[in-house]
């Protein structure tokens, strides 16, 4: 049953997420903390964060460890295969109907009209994260580690990977005692 | 032979490529056109306009578009395990090391302070996409848009699956099959 619920948790973002993975994040999330609750938001963010503190894709870093965590090695593969086959597939399988039709204002408009419901998606669930971490580290720290992050991201330019280590380090250090 | 370049090629993707997907492409692109020329510069933007066309994560069907052109199906194997299971497997190991120290006061700590970090990252995400979509339907659409999703989803309680379908459904119904050609498709045929 798990494995069963491990595939369908991942198949419907794999097939929905227009945008590459991180685009299908939100959709990962409402299925594995809304729907399933193998894992709480502030879970979710952690595994998110440190999946973006990582190299490589990050729609099969989510599916491969939560995949893992819930079924296993097994349950890993499930939720792999249900991240890469369907879309894979589709593409080798469509390839000359896509050739023929991937400048057609029909696919093109598809890609663009889903855009803003991504960007809803992606709100809620940025919205969800600030709200776990207010009642998790508090709005001064909150706020404080927002205001750093937005300056050292966006700003300066730093790579997310040092932002994050950085933040680790800062929240083994000043936050221990939360 | 040309398998073994295929997995060396994506795994460097893989190992090299922060920022998830689509962040990759560059490399992917400098893999297999610069270096082993499995695909012309056009052929390139070809299968990545290919792959943009569907829905799913961008670098892993690329890997396997990719890897299946070159070699067929051990090639598309090669090109995904190459993509995907090194950060997967490091992805684990590191997470176990934490959960086995999850109690710890620092642990919490470390928790509590990447949750914001990922907030931000998320918010930069969240308005790439409203930009994006307002290049590409215009900011009366995507305001409409982003209002009506927004009542959809939060106040209503629609699951996103069923209204993203209904979306890609009304586009491919509702859009004239051919049209007077846009900006981006006069530029992709001036280039």
């Amino acid at each position: 049953m798990t494995y069963l619920q491990l595939f369908w948790a991942f198949f419907l973002p794999g097939i929905l997420g227009y945008g590459g993975g991180p685009a299908s994040i939100p959709l990962v999330e409402k299925e594995v903390v809304d729907r399933y609750g193998w894992l709480t938001t502030s879970e979710f963010g952690e595994v998110l964060a440190l999946g973006n503190a990582l190299p490589g894709p990050i729609a099969t870093k989510m599916a491969g460890y939560i995949g893992y965590t819930e079924g296993g090695v097994l349950g890993a593969a499930v939720a792999l295969f249900a991240t890469v086959a369907p879309s894979l597939i589709l593409m080798l399988a469509l390839l000359s109907l896509i050739v023929k039709y991937k400048d057609s204002p029909k696919v093109k408009n598809m890609t663009k009209y889903v855009r803003p419901v991504i960007a809803v998606l992606l709100g809620v669930m940025t919205l969800d994260f600030f709200l776990s971490s207010y009642e998790g580290a508090g709005i001064w720290q909150t706020v404080g580690i927002v205001l750093v992050a937005y300056l050292l991201l966006q700003r300066l330019k730093w790579h997310p990977a040092y932002v994050i280590g950085l933040s680790l380090i800062y929240g083994a250090v000043f936050l221990g005692g939360v | 032979m040309t398998v073994w370049h295929l997995f060396l090629a994506f795994f460097r993707v893989g190992i090299f490529g922060f920022g998830g997907g689509p962040s990759s492409i560059p490399l992917v692109h400098k893999e297999v056109v610069e270096r082993y020329e499995w695909l012309s510069d056009e052929e390139f933007s070809d299968v990545l306009a290919l792959g943009n066309a569907l829905p799913g994560p961008i670098a892993t069907k690329l890997a396997g578009y990719i890897g299946f052109r070159v070699s067929g199906v051990f090639g598309c194997l090669a090109a995904l395990i190459a993509t995907a299971f090194p950060t997967v497997i490091a992805m684990i190991a590191l997470l176990q090391v934490l959960n086995t120290f999850k109690d710890e006061r620092w642990v919490q700590g470390m928790t509590a302070a990447v949750v914001p970090v990922v907030a931000v990252m998320l918010a930069v995400l969240t308005w790439d996409f409203v930009k994006k979509s307002t290049s590409g339907i215009g900011v009366k659409m995507t305001v409409a848009f982003l209002a009506g999703s927004t009542i959809l989803l939060q106040l209503i309680g629609l699951h996103p699956a069923i209204l993203i379908f209904a979306v890609l459904l009304s586009a491919l119904l509702f859009t004239p099959a051919a049209e007077k050609g846009t900006g981006e498709v006069r530029k992709e045929r001036a280039g």
